[in-house]
């Protein structure tokens, strides 16, 4: 029954729409707020992303034991663990020192912020570079680490789906009883005000 | 506080708690499985929007380059759900940002770090983003968020390296 396959205009304008206003109204449009995660001082960015992939991830699993939804339905990444190691690494510098990720930077940008657009601009740089390497060389680094067994934890590992989300679900306790613990002991999280009036402003504590 | 109504007659709202954030969130990426059959992302579309430009500005070596030369030969590039994807991102950001009273036009982080190593930083970082988004076949929406949410070994292999490096890095660079 589910999913629809929809690849049209109306379903990327409702999903995309409800995306950028859930992030700003996260706070996600922010560089200092996107970066106090790194600086432990505001968890605001795991606590956001934890909590999303752990309601997904329930609502995936219902619907698929409620049988309105058969196995293998959703894309699951394929298990390149180079290449997802690797562009971790990259897209985790470029977030510290550019202060956005890709899609917060369209949040940034849509929220007033024309350091996002320099982002985006170096985001379309980047992707040229890559064009520009591109080969068998980069092909074959990018198709190491493959699990062959699987994409998900269940079929690469047999690691059963209900102690995947128990897992998670224990994860994500733990990131808002430790984060919270960081941020009492440090400036706390980045209010909006102090969003609003950019990086700089706050007063150190 | 002083400085929201320093710029603004609008008031400036609270962010939502992380909780409530991270519910709708999760509510949003699972609609999204369910009528498209894949998650949220990004960097599909800036890829895209990296083709058609070589198209209009060198279309001979986009043609005749191994990544981007598949994305624009079956015609304009953009045309994809990833693109309308991206223009929703940005009108739900708009329509949050200025109900919140939080919209302002700035260069944020030129105060903290001053304007031109604000710009070089961001440039660079979206640079180091752009980069790593192409290795790993998708960004922090995409592989991360997406990904993890259908249990990905990948994704969360993704995330960890993307949170050790950034811990790393934003200790040794101050860009923001």
């Amino acid at each position: 029954m589910f999913p629809f396959n929809d690849a049209g205009m109306i379903s990327g304008l409702v999903c995309g729409a409800l995306f950028g206003f859930v992030l700003e109204n996260a706070g996600f449009g922010s560089p200092s707020k996107l970066t106090a995660q790194f600086q432990l001082r505001d968890w605001s960015v795991f606590k956001v992303m934890f909590t999303a992939i752990v309601v997904t991830a329930l609502g995936l699993y219902g619907l698929r034991a409620a049988g309105l939804m058969p196995a293998d339905a959703v894309f699951v990444p394929t298990s390149f663990l180079m290449a997802a190691a690797v562009g971790g690494a990259f897209v985790g510098a470029g977030f510290a020192i550019g202060g956005y990720c890709p899609g917060t930077s369209v949040v940034g940008l849509f929220s007033g912020r024309l350091d996002a657009l320099v982002f985006l601009v170096g985001l379309l740089l980047g992707t040229v570079v890559f064009a520009g390497l591109y080969g068998p060389a980069i092909e074959a680094i990018m198709a190491m680490g493959e699990v062959q067994a699987g994409d998900t934890f269940t079929d690469a590992y047999g690691i059963p789906e209900v102690t995947m989300l128990a897992l998670l679900i224990a994860a994500l306790v733990a990131v808002f009883y430790f984060g919270s613990w960081f941020e009492r002991r440090s400036a706390g999280p980045v209010t909006s005000e102090q969003a609003v009036a950019g990086a700089g402003s706050q007063t150190p504590v | 506080m002083l400085i929201s109504t320093e710029f603004s007659a609008r008031k400036v709202r609270p962010f939502w708690s992380p909780l409530v954030a991270g519910l709708a969130l999760g509510l949003v990426l699972l609609l999204t499985f369910v009528l498209t059959g894949h998650g949220l992302g990004a960097t599909g579309a800036s890829t895209r929007m990296t083709a058609w430009l070589g198209l209009a500005v060198a279309p001979a070596a986009t043609q005749a380059n191994s990544y981007l030369g598949p994305l624009v030969e079956g015609g304009n590039p953009l045309a994809s759900w990833i693109s309308w994807q991206v223009i929703g991102v940005a009108i739900g950001a708009l329509v949050a940002a200025f109900f919140g009273g939080r919209f302002r036009i700035q260069l944020d982080g030129a105060r903290s770090v001053g304007a031109p190593r604000r710009l070089v930083a961001a440039l660079g970082g979206g640079l180091l983003a752009g980069f790593g988004a192409r290795v790993a076949a998708g960004c922090t929406s995409g592989l991360g968020l997406s990904g993890a949410a259908t249990l990905a070994v990948a994704a969360f292999v993704f995330l960890g390296l993307f949170f050790a490096t950034g811990l790393i890095v934003s200790r040794l660079v101050k860009g923001v």
